[in-house]
Parts: structure tokens; sequence; C-alpha cells
């Protein structure tokens, strides 16, 4: 029956209803920008090579949702949790001593036990409160982001480049990479046409992930997580260990959290520590709902678009509409269309809730 | 056995509350302050926050969980005093009024809500949750750029200097504790806002005789079955809209007695804790997620509050650093609702499992015969 009803509707329709008026919306508002940015004086070369900048730091953030959802864990709210074994990783490579384009790869290698441990402890909560994933996966989120800022006070770090000056102890908000690892991947083979920035190293180190996360669904692994998240009732009975495949998925959205935000620091240039990771996880996941997602179906395709979409609205808004209107509006229709874009999908009817 | 029983059971049920006891109990010496001045910082605390967490109880009555938002209800609120200190409506009559505007805008909030969430059954919670980040940004739309050049505001000490949108903070000085001071006794140096706490208690009765009513239970039934529910013939999604509604309603005029014993609205900020720390509250008390009664509201209050007071000096005194107590308070108010959450989805699931039991048990019987 269902079928005939999609027959009827005219085929504009229903490719509208697929792509989902939100993100048509959105995608205009962007094109709209784009064309406009030149008649208003922003220069287009620079707003470009910023998205793609934008885009490189954010993308493997992004791409950490992409686990869970397949394994039908929903949406991970919890993505601060992933960026604080980050965090953990980054200042430890600082504390010890490396330096350079290395300290990034040691803050990746030193950031992977605690993503594990982390991820270990994180899937196995999620496996006992099947059903309530995203609430509680928001609010685990915020109970480490919060206790992490009394650890950040706490914990024995010396290295004058990050402690507080006059106290000698506390790390402080904001930690400098220059000397460190900032750029340590834009750099990489970085071509410039003018204006134009591409930071190469960065798109292709996430174009890696995003090709490992492609393969990996692929292997038999994969397609069992798949299953798992479609229909877990049916993965069961077809023989898979539905918990250890949640558990799976779980622990390597954390740990791709946490090379996210690496990645995100060499391109930003900062470590931001403290109250910073709360409010990382909706950027990420208004991102890949914009780029085409769902609660439970998400591809790497999703996380490219998504990404650039988002990326590009915050970056184009505030410079269009500062020369346009002078004022900044900019943070109030990212809010709005951000948390609006995740309204959207939560209220959507997926057959995982349904049942 | 079933009294042992009952006993664990009553010790996991209350842990939360028990934990913030100990908690209290280990903080209040260390923090070193004098038994009046904490009576005193609680019983005004308990004038505050006590009507705003009363409008939790209704969506958790009609099954649709903590209503993260309440903020909607706060920021209308928030809207009808930033109106009527423009207008220089001053004391009780101002407050009044600003109730008064505060309801309309609040009732369309809820309807919203409430619609939309119908549209989320299941996830009602994350739903009201990003509700509450999605309208924030809609209030700061209406009051950073529509305020002062749409809609009228006069006074410079309410408007931004360039012409348009509300200062940061608005004072409310000429409302500020009007209320609390109406019918004030004091003993020991205690303050007791009298008239506060009866308005408080009035509200109580209130919620008491609408479970009783025709709709209240209705909401009941709802909560305990959506489909028995639908089955007997209660129009559930109104039902479910109208508890949204009326607890939003209530959140605007709780966020109003709230800001008149505060004495300035932080314009951009005011709205977006206060939902964390009421739910909070309401848990710390004992509620769950399905389940809340007036006790909660007020030994929650009580518990938490006193936590909330004691902590930064208690850190302070321990580690030398009064940050930490800050950061702390902010991690046990996530960290309980966390809790509180993680027991309400594993309850839920014990009881599903215990019905699968049960039928496999009659199942088996079955086949025996």
């Amino acid at each position: 029956m269902e079928e005939n009803v999609k027959k009827e509707k005219g085929k504009f329709r229903q490719m509208l209803d697929d792509f989902g008026l939100p993100r048509l919306i959105i995608t205009g508002f962007l094109i709209l920008l784009l064309v406009v940015a030149p008649f208003v004086g922003a220069d287009l070369p620079t707003q470009i090579s910023n998205i793609i900048s934008r885009f490189s730091w954010n993308g493997v953030l992004v791409l950490a949702m992409v686990p869970m959802v397949h394994s039908g864990c929903g949406l991970n709210f919890g993505l601060p949790l992933g960026i604080i074994s980050g965090l953990l990783g980054a200042t430890l490579s600082i504390e010890l001593g490396f330096t350079g384009g290395f300290s990034f790869f040691m803050a990746a290698v030193l950031a992977t036990p605690f993503a594990l441990v982390f991820g270990t402890v994180y899937g196995w909560l999620l496996n006992k409160i099947k059903g309530g994933e995203m609430m509680i996966a928001t609010y685990v989120g915020f109970s480490s982001v919060s206790l992490m800022c009394m650890m950040w006070l706490i914990l024995p770090y010396h290295s004058p480049n990050m402690v507080w000056g006059m106290a000698g102890k506390g790390l402080r908000t904001t930690i400098s990479l220059e000397g460190y690892y900032t750029q340590a991947l834009a750099k990489i083979l970085q071509i410039r046409i003018g204006k134009l920035v591409i930071p190469t190293g960065a798109l292709l180190f996430f174009a890696l992930l995003a090709f490992l996360m492609w393969a990996f669904l692929h292997t038999k692994t994969g397609t069992a997580m798949t299953a798992v998240g479609s229909n877990p009732t049916f993965a069961r009975a077809a023989g898979i260990n539905v918990d250890k495949i949640r558990l799976l998925s779980v622990v390597m959205s954390t740990w791709l959290a946490a090379i996210g935000i690496l990645v995100y620091e060499q391109g930003f240039g900062f470590v931001q520590l403290y109250m910073a990771p709360f409010y990382m996880a909706l950027p990420a996941v208004s991102a890949i709902l914009i780029g085409g997602a769902s609660v439970n179906k998400a591809s790497i395709t999703n996380v490219i678009i998504g990404t650039i979409l988002f990326q590009g609205i915050v970056t184009m808004t505030p410079t269009v509409m500062n020369n346009m209107i002078h004022t900044d509006m900019s943070e109030v229709i990212r809010i709005i269309a951000s948390n609006g874009m995740i309204l959207y999908a939560l209220t959507r009817r997926t057959e995982g809730a349904k049942k | 056995m079933t009294e042992k029983k009952g006993l664990g059971a009553l010790i996991r049920q209350n842990s939360v509350s028990l934990m913030f006891v100990v908690i209290c109990i280990i903080c209040i010496p260390i923090s070193g302050l004098s038994p009046s001045y904490l009576i005193n910082e609680i019983v005004t605390r308990m004038g505050r926050n006590a009507f705003l967490i009363l409008s939790l109880l209704i969506p958790i009555m009609a099954g649709m969980g903590l209503n993260f938002g309440m903020t909607l209800g706060a920021m209308a609120g928030e809207i009808g005093l930033i109106l009527v200190s423009d207008w220089q409506i001053v004391g009780i009559p101002g407050m009044v009024l600003a109730m008064i505007i505060s309801v309309p805008i609040s009732v369309l909030f809820g309807l919203f809500c409430g619609k939309i969430l119908n549209m989320a059954k299941g996830r009602e919670m994350i739903t009201s949750y990003i509700i509450s980040y999605f309208m924030n940004g809609a209030y700061q739309l209406v009051v950073l750029y529509l305020m002062g050049s749409i809609i009228p505001i006069k006074h410079s000490s309410i408007k931004l200097p360039r012409g348009y949108g509300v200062r940061n903070t608005v004072s409310l000085l000429s409302m500020r504790q009007k209320l609390d001071n109406l019918v004030a006794i004091r003993f020991w140096g205690i303050k007791i806002p009298v008239v506060t706490f009866i308005i408080i208690f009035l509200m109580c009765l209130v919620i008491v005789w609408f479970r009783k009513t025709k709709l209240g239970q209705d909401m009941r039934a709802v909560g305990q079955d959506m489909a028995v529910a639908r089955d007997s013939g209660i129009n559930v999604e109104r039902t479910r809209i109208i508890s949204i509604v009326i607890s939003t309603v209530l959140a605007g005029i709780g966020m109003i007695i709230y800001l008149q014993n505060m004495g300035n609205i932080a314009t951009y900020s005011s709205h977006s804790q206060i939902g964390m720390f009421c739910i909070a509250a309401l848990l710390v008390g004992g509620a769950s997620v399905e389940k809340a009664s007036i006790g909660n509201v007020f030994l929650g209050i009580a518990l938490f509050h006193t936590m909330f007071i004691v902590a930064p000096k208690a850190g302070a005194v321990i580690t030398g650093d009064s940050m930490i107590g800050e950061y702390f308070r902010v991690f046990v108010s996530y960290a309980v609702i966390t809790i509180a959450l993680i027991m309400y989805e594993t309850n839920k699931r014990r009881a599903k499992s215990a019905v699968g039991a049960e039928l496999e048990k009659a199942q088996l019987e079955e086949e025996s015969r």
C-alpha cells in the first residue's frame, strides 16, 4: 500500500520529501550567501578558503557520528567524552616535551588509551539503557566535562606553556599550540593560488579516515553493525552479538572524537579546556543531519556535504550580514538553524523508534 | 525476606537523596558557615525556586518526563518583566502585569512545544531539551534585534546604546523583593517571606486538587499507558499538549517570582541554566523521571541548595582554590541528572523484562497442562 502512495506522489514531491524541507532551505540560504557575497564587498576567494579550512578542522568530529548512528545508538550527544580523551592526549604530549609536528602524532597516540577506556565504559553504560541513549549521552558528556573542569585544576601539570603563570599550577583555559602542532597537517602539501589556500594535508587526513570508515562499514563487522542498527532482533537471530557490536561502535566514535579534536586544534592553533568541549556535540550533530543523515541512517557523503553546508553558513553569515546590514546576526541564525535541524530530525518517524 | 528487599529497594530508590545528605553533613562543618546564615539562605531559596520547580510536576504526571522546555516559560516571564520595567510600572502591580503579559506568550510557547513533543513520542526529553536551545535562538532574535526596533523600548537604561536590543542586565530595582517584603517575619535573623510562601502553598493545593479533576486523571492515564488511554476515549495528544502548556505558564510565573527575589535579569543567561538547576533539585528530592510529589520539591530544594551554598566554601577550605568548589557543584548537578536518567532507563528495562518473564512463565504453564 505504501508503494502505491509513493507512486501517486509526484516525482518532484518525493524528491523534496527525501531531501527534506529544512535541508533545502539551508542549501538555498548558503547558495544565496555565495551569490550575494561579491556584491556586498566580501572577498570570495578568502571566504572559500575559510570554508575549506573550517571543513578540514571539523570533518573528523562529524565523522565520529557515523558508527553510533549505524549501530542504532542514535546521535552521539556524548561527543565531549571523546573530546576530553583528545584533550588529555594533547596536554600530555605537550607536558612530556614533544614539539613540532611530532607532538601531534604523540598526542594522538597518548589520547588513544583514554579514548578506548572511556569509550568502553560509555558503551557499556549505553548497552544498559537501550532506547534512552541520546538523553543520557548528553548528560554523560556534560558530567564528564564538568568533572574534567576540576581535574584540569588539580592534575599535576607543570609545563610553563600550559599552567597559569602566577600560581604555577592549574591549566590555562586556552593553550597556544605555537611551536607544537599548529597547522601540522594543514601545512603538508599546502596549495596557494592567490588568496585561495588549500590545507591539503588536513583534507587528505580526513579523506584517509573517511575512507577507512567506508571500508570498515563494508567489512563483515561493519555490515553486522548496520544490521544491529536497522533491526536488533533480526541481528540477534542471525547470531550477531548485539551488545558487543554496539560497544565497538561507541569506542570507535569516542576515538574518532579524540582524533577529531586534535585535528580541530591543529587548524585552530589553540587547545581549549574547561567548558569549551561542552557545546561541541551540537554543531557536529547538526552538521551530519544537514548533510542528509537521520537518527538511524548516516553515510560518509552525509558527513562531507553536511560539514561543507554547516561550516559554509557559519563562515559566510557573519561577513555577508556585516557588510549588508552592519549587524552581526550570525550567532542567532546559527543557533536557530542548527538546533532547528536537530529538532526536525528528532520529529521524523524512524523505523527504530516505532517498533 | 520481603522486608529486607523493601529496605534495599528503598535505599536504591533514594540513593541520590542519601548521597546528598552525606555530602551536606560532610561539607557544612568544613565550610564554617553559621547555622542561622545557612537557614536564612535556604528559606530565601525556597521562596525563590519552589514555584518554578512545582511547574515540572504536571508533565511528569502525564508521562512526558522532565520538562526541559520549562526554559520557554522562563523566557516568557523575562519578556514580560522587560516590557513592564520599560513601562515603568513598579512594585506588585508591575509584577502582576508582567505575569499577565507572560501568560499568552507562555501558552503560545507551550502549544509549540507540545505539538513538537507529540511528533517525537518516546524521546520527549531530548526533544524538549533541543527545543529549549532552539527557542533560545528565537528569544535572542526578539530581544537582541526586534526589541527597540519593532517592539518599542523607550528607556536607555534598558536599551543598548546602538538603538535597539536589550542590555545584558535589566535592573528590577523597583520590583526587587517587593513580594517577599510585603509581609516578612523575622526571627533569629531569619527572614520569612510570608506572601511568597502563601502563593507557593496555594499552588501546592491547586496541584493536589488538579490531580483529582477529570483532566488530571486523564493525564495520569496517559502517563501510564498511551494506548490504553486512547482506547478508553481520552484524546491523548490534546491532554499532552495541555500538560505542557500548564507547565510552561507556571514556569513563566515562577520565573517572575524568582527574578523579583534576585533583583535583576541577566537578559541572555538567566533562563539558560534555570531548567537544569530546577530539574536537578527535583531529582535530589527523590523524584524520578516518572514520579514526583510535592514533598520531593521541598526536600530537593533544601538538600540541593545546601550543597550549592556550602560546596564552594568547603572546596576553598579543602583545596585552597575557590574555583574547584564552583566546578564541583556544577558537576554534581549534571551527575545527579545523569544518575537519575540512568536509573529511570534501567528500571524501565527491568520492568519490561519482568513482564517478559511473567509471560514466559504463563506460557510454560500453558504448555505443561
